[in-house]
């Protein structure tokens, strides 16, 4: 198989005007593209999102700091969460996945490309709607009507009563807006991945990612619409009157968490289960081995899938549920640690044995697997209830959840940018800076999330804008907000590096890692019809097979 | 890990829930030591054992698809982990939640509000803020103290590390937790459940007392205030300006319950709910214009010049 | 470039998968399933709890013809589909007619039921707890049948103007499988609702 690059002679067509090629963006309904943009508008985001993180640390850096008042801090947690979640990790999430599972499955685009456009434009336009609230109110200053009720906004709270301007407004119509989106987008990965596959390609013999991305696409579909249900019995009660969550009429706080949460839960697992996608397809392709256990992972996937939805009210132990009932949701979380640790072991079993090539990709995945077993494991500790009213709504919850999101979820999509980086733009980004972002990026991490579990176990709550000398939490505070500086180098140095290596890089031709599913069996990047020929396949590693006639894998599996 | 570490070290226990959490916390982390290990070692092994020796041989290694008995092994084993702290931790929550609630326990209701905490001990008929007192327990003949746990406006959290894990308060909804000091001396923390504006600023402090001590403090509590002979300026202007809308001081016309108990408001050592020390600068400073202690508090300022919040101020000072 | 057939073709392997419109539309019933049953969870949860003003039992009427009317709809939404694919199009445009006429009548009874309860029982959605949750629940619903039948209008508009053929079936079939939906989610509504509730 040739992977030289094609070099178009020059045509006596004219270039495309910039409002042309613009005009082509914003109505494209290729998949590709819209993964692009999804993954642009991420970045863009992602920058958002760590301004915020970066103004609330330096105002926790020392006690009794007065960098930014009360009210400005509480909007910028309120909206450092909800930018994250909703308007960075999973416009990735759909991102990587509208690019990827069409390629890798063989088609042409997804099932319902105008629907993909539809997606894309209402998850953007939460986003920018959020944003505008930083203008409303008193405008900027005093960061306007930006949310400022936790990105879980629980009741009371959001009642008309406690929050009188639009700042929940704001919060509950942006994120219901781009939950039709989500919706949208799971439903087409769905019809895609189960109606589009190409020929030959069973269930079984698809790409691990594109079993990951239906188990999330599943998970969006039923977790997305109690969130979204609970965003509308709050806007009746703050708009029409009603008492859903008015405890002075008899309506009830604690049901509004028990429907965040059965939403909440399910979320992450939408979030860590393309990690997972990724870690299954860099690791084996960088230890040179074929993924150990397939069908163990699908399984464990989908198991972890259903557990997800039984969990959710781990994140309310302390509000006075009943002894069996916390006993309960520890039994399933804890039970989740089952599959999820299965995974671990078959990551770790690929690379057994096998022939490791660091390259950044693969950094970026070895941090993951040594960073998501900790995070796994102070999970099993705050799944422990008792152990929980100590260290829940602290800063151990907080370093807890920033270990799977960051240590986990953003190491591996860093990892993906990298690996897939060749196939979208045709070019190779600068090894030297991806080794430069990554140690970089770890020590960042580390400094401040593996020292932000200390102040939780010395008692320090989440959410606070200040908090008092003397408690002992001052050096940890300190060194948590030292780290953030080395994670800001580093993604700018990501940044930088995607930018130079986009129009300097080198051409990387089709299949740069020697890999072995579908999409690097078309160019870089790839046509917008993705493959001349609808290919065929008959194992889980087409290229394998080509490249090892006398090998193949079907005569394995 | 040793108290002085912090005073709000959830390893450092004095209280039979903390102590059980604490207990439990070990078997807990040890077994989650012990898969680090194990798990942290055979990536180890598996990244330094396995890397690229760059051979360029163009052969790619034994391909290995899986092994039943490998995975049986890594299910079964962690099942049964996940079994042992399941059962471990069951127990605790049943000793801490389902604990029986002894004839002799002192009561007392926790309301929270934004962003001040109300204490009533109902069998007293004693109403105060911000700095609970409870008797010292003897683990051989406990006394200890039930909370009851109320809201009066938004989600709260009665934390205490040293004492108990932490409890919500939620509108609407009662809790209830207890604990039982077995060493004497002031315990800090603070609301732990995202309550609004000042949040960071609703601190706690317990006081365990030693039985004498805590009998005289109850008694002093539950008498009237202390009223001068003449009523002073400043006692003047508190009654005829709004203050007595939100606050109460026992055996006067100040009955407002919005805001705290200021009965025997010298009583306590801090003011604001720990944001500021109680002296005289501070309740001046705070009663002209709170916000510029605790910005986002619901105490408004009263638009009373400095001279007027001096006299208000005197006038406080005699609630002993 | 793009990869050659990969390996030795097959031609005798069966191939078929899903279609993808019934794929989708299972999918987006699943999604509004959940949101219903959040609002049913409401529902069930809030019964008995009001502190004050009309409680079902005094106020609500249980409308048995609308019930029957809608769960009609369902039945002749089948045998329009039926008569599509067979290739009769005035039949089939006439039954699917007479669906969205039941269908109306259907929101027809809701509102009347409405008018009834707001000003001669004097039952909001303000009033109490069983106010909020019971429009919001019938709200929904309602709202999800207003939404098929502005469907269904457009695909009688575009009967009327010829553009609906036998090829089309699938099409009217995935439109008649949201219509089962929110006949469904009724019967669950009334249950909740006018039984139980009661």
């Amino acid at each position: 198989m040739s992977t030289q690059s094609i070099a178009w002679p020059k045509s006596g067509v004219a270039r495309r005007t910039l409002v042309e090629n613009l005009h082509e963006w914003v109505t494209t309904v290729d998949h590709k593209r819209l993964g692009i943009l999804y993954i642009l508008y991420a970045l863009l985001f992602l920058a958002f999102g760590g301004v915020e993180a970066t103004i609330i640390r330096i105002q926790l850096i020392r006690p009794h700091n007065d960098f930014v008042s009360p009210q400005v801090f509480n909007r910028m947690f309120t909206m450092h969460g909800t930018t994250m979640i909703f308007f960075v990790a999973m416009p990735l999430v759909f991102g990587f996945a509208n690019y990827l599972v069409p390629l890798m499955i063989g088609a042409r685009d997804m099932a319902f490309p105008r629907l993909n456009a539809f997606s894309f434009w209402m998850t953007a336009f939460g986003g920018t709607l959020l944003y505008f609230s930083f203008l409303g109110g008193d405008g900027l200053y005093g960061a306007g009507n930006a949310p400022d009720v936790g990105w879980f906004a629980y009741a009371p709270l959001t009642s008309k009563t406690f929050s009188r301007g639009h700042s929940t407004d704001y919060w509950i119509l942006s994120v219901l807006v781009s939950g039709f989106g989500s919706v949208g987008t799971a439903i087409n990965i769905i019809a895609t991945i189960l109606g589009m596959r190409c020929r030959g390609m069973t269930l079984g013999k698809m790409p691990l990612l594109a079993w990951l991305n239906l188990t999330m696409a599943g998970l969006v579909v039923l977790a997305i619409s109690p969130l979204t249900a609970a965003q509308l019995m709050l806007l009746v009660d703050r708009y029409l009157g009603g008492h859903f969550f008015d405890t002075q009429s008899g309506g009830s706080a604690v049901i509004w968490m028990h429907f965040f949460w059965i939403f909440g839960h399910p979320e992450v697992y939408i979030l860590v289960i393309p990690a997972f996608a990724f870690a299954s397809e860099i690791i084996p392709v960088f230890s040179r081995k074929a993924i150990f256990g397939y069908p163990i992972m699908v399984a464990a996937t989908v198991c972890i899938g259903f557990i997800s939805m039984s969990v959710w009210a781990h994140h309310m132990f302390t509000v006075g549920m009943s002894s069996a009932a916390n006993t309960f949701f520890v039994l399933s979380t804890m039970a989740i640690a089952v599959p999820t640790g299965i995974k671990i072991f078959n990551w770790l079993a690929t690379m057994w044995g096998g022939e490791i090539h660091f390259k950044t990709p693969m950094l970026f995945c070895v941090a993951f697997l040594f960073q998501f077993l900790i995070a796994g494991l102070t999970g099993v500790m705050l799944g422990s209830a008792p152990f929980d009213w100590q260290l829940g709504n602290s800063y151990f919850v907080i370093a807890h959840f920033h270990y799977v999101i960051v240590g986990g979820i953003l190491f591996t999509f860093f990892g993906a940018f990298y690996y897939w980086f060749p196939k979208m733009s045709g070019r190779m980004y600068n090894e030297a800076f991806g080794k430069l972002h990554f140690w970089l990026f770890v020590i960042g991490f580390h400094l401040t999330f593996d020292f932000m579990h200390i102040p939780g176990i010395l008692g320090m709550p989440r959410r606070i804008y200040t908090y008092e000398p003397g408690r002992g939490w001052d050096i940890w505070n300190l060194i948590v907000t030292v780290g953030v500086f080395f994670q800001a180098a580093g993604v700018l140095v990501f940044i930088g590096n995607l930018l130079w290596s986009y129009f300097r890089g080198k051409y990387a031709g089709s299949d740069p890692w020697d890999a072995w599913t579908l999409e690097w069996s078309t160019s870089s990047p790839p046509p917008s019809y993705n493959f001349a020929t609808i290919p065929e396949v008959r194992s889980r590693r087409p290229l394998w097979d080509l490249k090892h006639p006398e090998d193949p894998d079907w005569q394995y599996e | 890990m040793h108290p002085s570490l912090s005073p709000t070290n959830i390893f450092a226990p004095v209280s039979t829930p903390a102590h059980s959490i604490v207990d439990l916390s070990h078997l807990v982390l040890m077994v989650t030591a012990a898969v680090f290990v194990v798990v942290f070692s055979l990536l180890a092994y598996a990244v330094v054992k396995f890397r690229d020796r760059r051979k360029n041989d163009g052969r790619e290694p034994a391909q290995v698809y899986g092994s039943i008995q490998v995975e049986l092994a890594w299910t079964v084993i962690p099942t049964l982990i996940v079994i042992v702290l399941f059962l471990a931790t069951a127990r605790v929550i049943a000793s801490i939640q389902n604990a029986v609630r002894p004839n002799n326990a002192l009561e007392v209701t926790v309301i929270g509000h934004q962003f001040w905490w109300e204490y009533r001990y109902p069998s007293f008929n004693v109403v105060t803020a911000n700095e609970l007192h409870i008797p010292v327990s003897n683990p051989a003949h406990p006394t200890p103290t039930f909370l009851t746990l109320l809201s009066a406006d938004t989600d709260h959290s009665f934390w205490v590390p040293r004492l108990a894990g932490k409890t919500d308060l939620i509108p609407n909804h009662s809790n209830s937790m207890w604990m039982d000091p077995y060493e004497t001396g002031p315990y800090l923390g603070q609301c732990a459940q995202y309550c609004g504006t000042q949040h960071a600023k609703m601190l706690l402090r317990v006081y365990v007392d030693s039985q004498e001590d805590f009998d005289r403090w109850i008694q002093a509590q539950s008498r009237p205030a202390h009223v001068a002979a003449n009523a002073s300026e400043g006692q003047r202007i508190f009654e005829r300006t709004a203050c007595v809308n939100c606050h109460a001081i026992a055996g006067t016309s100040a009955k407002g319950t919005f805001g705290p108990d200021l009965t025997h408001l010298m009583s306590r050592q801090t003011i604001a709910a720990g944001a500021a020390r109680n002296t005289i600068g501070s309740l001046i400073a705070w009663i002209y214009n709170p916000a510029v202690i605790k910005p986002g508090s619901k105490m408004p300022a009263m638009g009373l010049s400095t001279a007027q919040a001096a006299a208000v101020a005197e006038y406080l000072v005699t609630l002993r | 470039m793009s990869a050659p057939s990969i390996t030795i073709p097959q031609s005798d392997v069966q191939w078929s998968l899903p279609a993808r419109g019934p794929m989708a539309m299972y999918c987006m019933i699943a999604a509004e399933a959940a949101i219903f049953t959040i609002f049913v969870v409401a529902y069930i949860f809030y019964i008995g709890k009001s502190l004050a003003g009309p409680q079902p039992q005094d106020v609500l009427r249980v409308p048995v013809f609308f019930t029957i009317c809608l769960l009609s709809s369902s039945l002749t939404i089948h045998f329009a589909v039926k008569l599509l694919r067979r290739g009769k199009v005035v039949s089939f445009g006439l039954w699917w007619l007479l669906t969205i006429a039941l269908g109306a009548v259907f929101l027809a009874g809701t509102a009347r039921e409405w008018h009834h309860l707001i000003y001669d029982e004097g039952l909001t959605i303000q009033t109490n707890l069983f106010g909020t949750t019971y429009y919001s629940l019938v709200g929904l619903h309602a709202f999800h049948v207003t939404v098929g039948l502005l469907a269904l209008g457009t695909v009688s508009i575009f009967t009327l103007s010829g553009n609906v053929r036998q090829e089309h079936a699938e099409r009217a079939e995935v439109l008649s499988m949201y219509w089962h939906f929110v006949d469904v989610v009724w019967i669950a509504v009334f249950i909740v609702v006018y039984v139980v509730g009661r």
